[in-house]
């Protein structure tokens, strides 16, 4: 089942500077769902108002009609799994170890046999079956990606939160990834949330697209509505032209006429 | 039955991927087949770890009955047991003189060694992982040089928390645990970090080298010199009176080490991913500085500052089975015990009554650089 995420009138600042503010979403149907959006505009920032990892200046995020900073980390994770963008491991430990943590909130202290066959499943879907011994350590970084989405699969969450999950593959890992939680969100109809700087992988896969600008949400919608030339034009100060493949819009940049 | 649905939404998926992309088809292969394969590797890689810790274990008995048949009056290792077994069989027999000697004279400093080893070096595992810093050993957070000033206070001023016989440990334990008593008020308004928790220890070190120094300058020359002796940490003072206490610290302590081992595993990954999986980070960060505190403290208040164990013996076991903390502490444990034993050992044969604290280094130090060279693979 997927979970219901609202944010209601939600704003971040850091000291001073605003992140974001007057943010009003509601996530209620599963898919992937991706956020889009510049540098610095604070997309982490949101999912890290969604786990609590962040406690937001103003309004608040519900999951399931239930305010988060009122629920427990323990609680939190049985429903929400992240993948955090680059892994800051400082001793290795093999690949399986590194993914069975993601069973953590459901088994507490020992590990069963379900725990093992999950973890083993996640890494097989993420290719990474035959790297199950290796030492975290010992992988290339698009590996570690690989692996670290094994892990968030793992956690078997009903809304599982990605931040930028392609950026470190390859092109055929990126479609097959893409697709793998594309498919994952339909079949067991939780909700896929990812950070996205790809415009054209997140339109070919995406249900639904949501593009922070500065300060707040641009537009949100599927992704045929979003991305537009006058969006990427407003958001991107870039100059792009959009046809149409598959069914999806298909960006292409016009590099050397830009409006610097 | 989760486990069947589980499995038949597996096959669905993997159904499902087929059809949508046959390229795909040679990577996926018998997936049910492939799972039973790394979950066997899995189970077989654990299984040897463990033996390595049962070999370390028997190793440790060795040094064991080795170390206590050291010294003026040398008694052989299966004599050595003998006299244990017998001893704990038969509580109200009269002693034999070698039984005297391995119970009453010897059991004492060998069983020191060996607690000391087993909980700095648990210590120090935890406190790697916690901080995520190979550099980090038990006294990182300021622990070593708060006992040193309370010892100092006792044997130079004669300032002691509590009179008696006990003066000089329950000072040093005392003072040994205000870094964690003033990072965990800190902690209240401002996050736990591993930098805010190193900082914070640092500069309670100068304040208290300051502190120190000061004494033993206006102190007399003995008195400073009897400082001096207590600051080389060693079991010149060990006794059944004590035994019981270091036992308690270092089992019960190492015991709640290992059951935060999967948090402490997590903690690796960075404080973001650890909340994420439901872990109040900043709250086990505490509970694992001030159980750390205690062992380390509780050791050092006895034997003063026993170095090197704590920060090697951990690495030491890494190279051997790995960063998993569940397998890491306990091995850590019987590392740190083995090098304590090899240590007392050494003094036994080359001067009775130098510090341990001294020979901890002085082998340690070329032991660990030996394994740095050696080793293949990168366990940092």
């Amino acid at each position: 089942m997927a979970v219901r995420i609202q944010a209601e009138d939600l704003g971040v600042s850091y000291g001073d500077t605003l992140v974001w503010e007057n943010i009003n979403l509601d996530i209620d149907e599963p898919g992937l769902v991706s956020i889009l959006g510049p540098n610095g505009v604070g997309k982490s920032t949101f999912m890290y108002t969604i786990n609590k990892i962040l406690e937001p200046t103003k309004g608040r995020v519900l999951l399931d009609g239930k305010d988060v900073m009122e629920m427990t980390f323990k609680d939190i994770a049985k429903k929400v799994a992240y993948v955090p963008q680059a892994s800051g491991e400082t001793f290795a430990m093999t690949v399986m170890d590194t993914v069975l943590m993601g069973r953590y909130p459901h088994s507490g202290y020992t590990v069963t046999q379900e725990d093992l066959e999950i973890a083993a499943d996640c890494l097989q879907k993420m290719n990474m079956g035959n790297y199950a011994m290796r030492m975290f350590n010992e992988l290339s970084a698009g590996q570690h990606q690989r692996v670290m989405i094994a892990r968030g699969l793992a956690q078997e969450p009903e809304l599982l939160m990605l931040d930028e999950p392609t950026s470190n593959l390859d092109i055929y890992h990126q479609i097959h990834t893409m697709r793998l939680l594309r498919d994952i969100a339909h079949q067991k109809g939780i909700v896929v949330l990812i950070i996205c700087h790809d415009l054209n992988i997140a339109s070919r896969f995406s249900d639904r697209v949501i593009m922070f600008s500065k300060g707040t949400v641009h537009s949100d919608g599927p992704a045929e509505k979003v991305l537009t030339a006058e969006t990427i034009q407003d958001v991107y100060n870039v100059k792009a032209e959009i046809v149409p493949v598959d069914g999806r819009p298909y960006v292409i940049f016009h590099a050397d006429e830009t409006s610097e | 039955m989760a486990k069947i649905k589980y499995r038949n939404g597996l096959k669905n998926l993997g159904q499902k991927l087929r059809l949508s992309d046959t390229a795909r088809k040679h990577h996926l292969g018998n997936s049910e087949n492939q799972t039973e394969e790394i979950i066997s590797q899995y189970r077989a890689y654990k299984y040897a770890k463990a033996m390595m810790l049962l070999v370390v274990f028997l190793l440790c008995a060795l040094a064991f009955g080795i170390d206590i048949g050291l010294g003026p009056y040398s008694i052989d290792f299966l004599e050595v047991y003998r006299c244990i077994i017998d001893r704990l069989t038969d509580w109200g027999q009269d002693l034999t003189n070698e039984m005297f000697i391995v119970w009453e004279l010897r059991m004492p400093r060998v069983l020191t060694a060996f607690l000391a080893g087993v909980g700095l070096a648990m210590a120090g595992a935890a406190m790697q992982s916690m901080m995520k810093n190979p550099l980090a050993d038990p006294y990182t957070t300021g622990i070593s040089s708060g006992a040193a000033l309370g010892a100092t206070l006792a044997i130079t001023m004669g300032i002691c928390i509590v009179g008696g016989e006990f003066g000089t440990v329950i000072n040093a334990f005392v003072f040994a645990l205000i870094p964690a008593a003033v990072i965990v008020l800190i902690s209240t308004y401002r996050r736990p970090s591993p930098a805010m928790i190193i900082l914070t220890g640092i500069s309670l070190m100068y304040i208290f080298n300051a502190a120190q120094s000061y004494l033993m300058i206006v102190a007399d020359p003995n008195s400073a010199s009897a400082v001096y002796n207590w600051t080389v940490g060693s079991l010149n003072n060990a006794s059944w009176d004590n035994v019981p206490f270091i036992f308690a610290v270092s089992l019960i302590g190492g015991t709640l080490l290992m059951q935060m081992a999967r948090i402490l595993n997590t903690m690796n990954s960075g404080d973001a991913y650890s909340k994420s999986i439901g872990i109040d980070v900043n709250k086990s960060r505490i509970i694992v500085l001030v159980t750390i505190s205690l062992v380390a403290a509780g050791i050092i208040s006895f034997t003063g500052i026993i170095g090197f164990i704590g920060l090697v013996a951990p690495h030491i076991a890494r190279i051997f089975v790995g960063s998993d903390n569940k397998i890491l502490i306990p091995a850590a444990g019987l590392m740190g015990a083995g090098l304590m034993l090899l240590a007392d050992c050494a003094v036994q044969l080359v001067a009775e009554t130098m510090p341990i604290g001294i020979i901890t280094s002085l082998i340690g130090g070329p032991i660990f650089m030996i394994l740095i060279l050696k080793q293949k693979k990168e366990v940092w």
